[in-house]
């Protein structure tokens, strides 16, 4: 670690891990509720499970973020952090945050939730990923504007680079995008359309441009490849980024009352949105064949490389699967978009935070990487995850076409029950793939508890 | 890449393009906003809408059923429920869950008033009539 105060981001790497372990075992739980429908009924109902699985999901990845820009922020700039304090007690603040939101969707009936929270005040609840009561939601924008202060300073005390540029306009995004989580008008198309603003302009913008950093920061570290020309790629990729995925947005105002224009500039913009990912597998796996160094870290090159690769085959080719409006004129709110959702999520968002953890995590524990033994089980835990989601994945799709087949395009189309119960087989499997990424998980956190001869720092 | 295009082009090129794409984004915004009222059924939005809107969010409808097509795919869209089932049936359905049946997928019960009820339905109506260019493709939804 070349500066002291990037050690604040190990809080933050850890928290993260736990938070993805409680997403996980929540997901196995609504997986289950699938095809045995009254599992858990009435303690945790599906709609509870599914908020804690998604909300777990999104504070587990700022969590991964925030850790990971503490980490190579100092080291971009040169200089140490602007307020390690600060991004400690950010860390609590955040954490109690989540843990009190989190029980209070378990604990208490959401309506009472609502109800004690001020939702009265400002409708803001209820709607999916913003599910949060009004205290979280400020407290997320409290969060995201310490972390962006924080970032800021310490960019502007020290070097300035493309990475750490990028960085900040990212998370500047983050925390301006998110403000449209508190419009919620009564008008269901104004308040669809505004939705939209957070969900797919993180996901499908600004959060790209985080990604992008923090896998262009790792390419440069175990590569050794020249500052000059990853930085050039990562300019290229997120402008095609911007390009594709803001109009892009339109892919999801085909049909909730919106003109139908949006068909062609959805259809067409959102078509190009794989140009992206896939200049960004090509750029990792170029940066790695031309490595002028071999770092000891084989665990991390194979994170980042499962993070291109990964990222392309979620979001860029499933997410193509069903993004041209004539497709999805059937596929819209099947198990297909449940497919693309996990598969995306995974191998863009999870795997390049595992990527940050992996390569910051043994250098914040004294030594450059972990031993042999740790990296082997740290890879198989990789492609245990990896193989297990792939399956996730294939299992939704599966279900996605029949649903489809069944409930839309037959001649004698069935209720959405029915075509559930014909489909139940493809709901085992997929249950089956997600105790397989449980394995993988609890092995990736097992990983940090192997002993053995660490490498050395050169 | 070629040694010609250099980084700071690169750069350049990533702020021009997405300062373009994103006023390009404002400006179909801002036509989308004037042509919606001709479409999203706003004349329509009563104070039992309204209250209804508000009941549909905090019992988080949104975690098992889909409107639209957006939201969880546990439970039926209900962006055309009205039409699918009507008012009375949706009226009974509510108010008899959980059905308790061993083994099938159970809603909770919200203990909703009648005047609630009514007030929600008014919503699914008032939603089922917006247009949404002949989505669902059949009344399965």
């Amino acid at each position: 670690m070349k500066y002291t105060s990037q050690a604040v981001a190990k809080p933050y790497f850890i928290a993260a891990i736990a938070l993805f372990l409680g997403q996980i075992l929540f997901g196995l739980i609504m997986g289950l509720q699938y095809v045995v429908g009254d599992f858990l009924f009435p303690a945790i109902p599906f709609n509870v499970a599914r908020m804690v699985h998604t909300n777990l999901l999104i504070v587990w990845l700022l969590f991964g973020f925030m850790g990971a820009s503490y980490y190579l922020i100092p080291e971009e700039s040169e200089t140490e952090l602007y307020s390690p304090k600060l991004a400690i007690l950010t860390f609590w603040i955040f954490l109690v945050a989540g843990a009190v939101t989190v029980l209070g969707y378990l604990l208490v009936p959401y309506a009472s939730l609502a109800k004690w929270t001020g939702n009265d005040l400002l409708n803001t609840m209820g709607r999916e990923f913003l599910e949060q009561p009004l205290p979280t939601k400020v407290g997320i924008v409290l969060v995201a504007l310490s972390w962006l202060f924080n970032i800021v300073m310490t960019v502007l005390k020290g070097r300035k680079t493309a990475i750490s540029l990028v960085l900040s306009l990212g998370m500047l995004g983050l925390a301006v995008f998110f403000l449209f989580s508190f419009y919620n008008p009564v008008n269901l198309v104004k308040d669809k359309f505004y939705w939209w603003w957070v969900v797919h302009l993180w996901v499908e913008g600004v959060w790209e441009l985080i990604l992008g950093a923090m896998l262009a920061f790792v390419l440069i570290k175990v590569t050794g490849v020249d500052r000059e020309v990853i930085e050039k790629w990562l300019y290229v990729i997120i402008t095609m980024t911007l390009v594709t995925g803001i109009i892009g947005t339109g892919h999801h105002y085909y049909w909730i009352g919106t003109p139908a224009y949006w068909q062609w500039w959805g259809s067409i913009f959102s078509a190009l949105e794989p140009i992206p990912f896939f200049m960004m597998t090509v750029f990792a796996f170029n940066m790695v064949n031309k490595r002028r160094r071999e770092h000891p870290n084989k665990a991390a090159v194979l994170w980042a490389l499962g993070t291109s690769v990964m990222a392309f085959l979620g979001a860029g080719l499933w997410g193509f699967l069903h993004t041209l409006a004539p497709v999805n004129y059937y596929a819209h709110g099947t198990q297909l978009t449940a497919a693309h959702g996990h598969l995306a999520f995974y191998g863009a968002y999870a795997l390049v935070v595992l990527t940050m953890i992996s390569y910051a995590m043994p250098i914040m524990r004294g030594r450059a990487a972990n031993s042999e033994k740790a990296q082997i089980m740290e890879m198989w835990s990789f492609w245990l995850m990896t193989i297990a989601m792939f399956f996730i994945a294939l299992f939704l799709t599966g279900a996605g076409i029949v649903q489809i087949w069944l409930q839309r395009i037959s001649n004698a189309p069935m209720s959405f029950m029915a075509v559930q119960d014909q489909i139940s087989i493809f709901y085992w499997a997929r249950e089956g793939a997600g105790l397989v990424f449980l394995i993988g998980l609890l092995l990736y956190i097992g990983s940090f508890f192997v002993k053995g001869e660490s490498k050395a720092f050169e | 890449m070629s040694a010609t295009f250099t980084k700071s082009m690169a750069r350049n090129v990533f702020y021009g393009g997405g300062v373009f794409f994103f006023l390009l984004f404002l400006a179909l915004t801002f036509d989308t906003m004037k042509v919606l009222p001709k479409r999203d059924n706003s004349q329509n939005i009563t104070p039992a809408v309204e209250h209804g809107k508000k009941l549909w969010e905090t019992n988080n409808c949104i975690g098992c059923h889909t409107l639209l097509g957006e939201g969880a795919y546990f439970a039926p869209e209900l962006g055309n429920v009205y039409p699918r089932r009507g008012p009375d049936f949706i009226k009974a359905w509510i108010k008899g869950q959980p059905t308790g049946v061993p083994g099938r997928r159970q809603m909770p019960q919200f203990n909703l008033s009648d005047a609630d009820i009514d007030d929600l339905i008014a919503f699914l109506k008032y939603a089922s009539e917006i247009n949404t260019n002949k989505w669902p493709p059949n009344i399965e939804g």
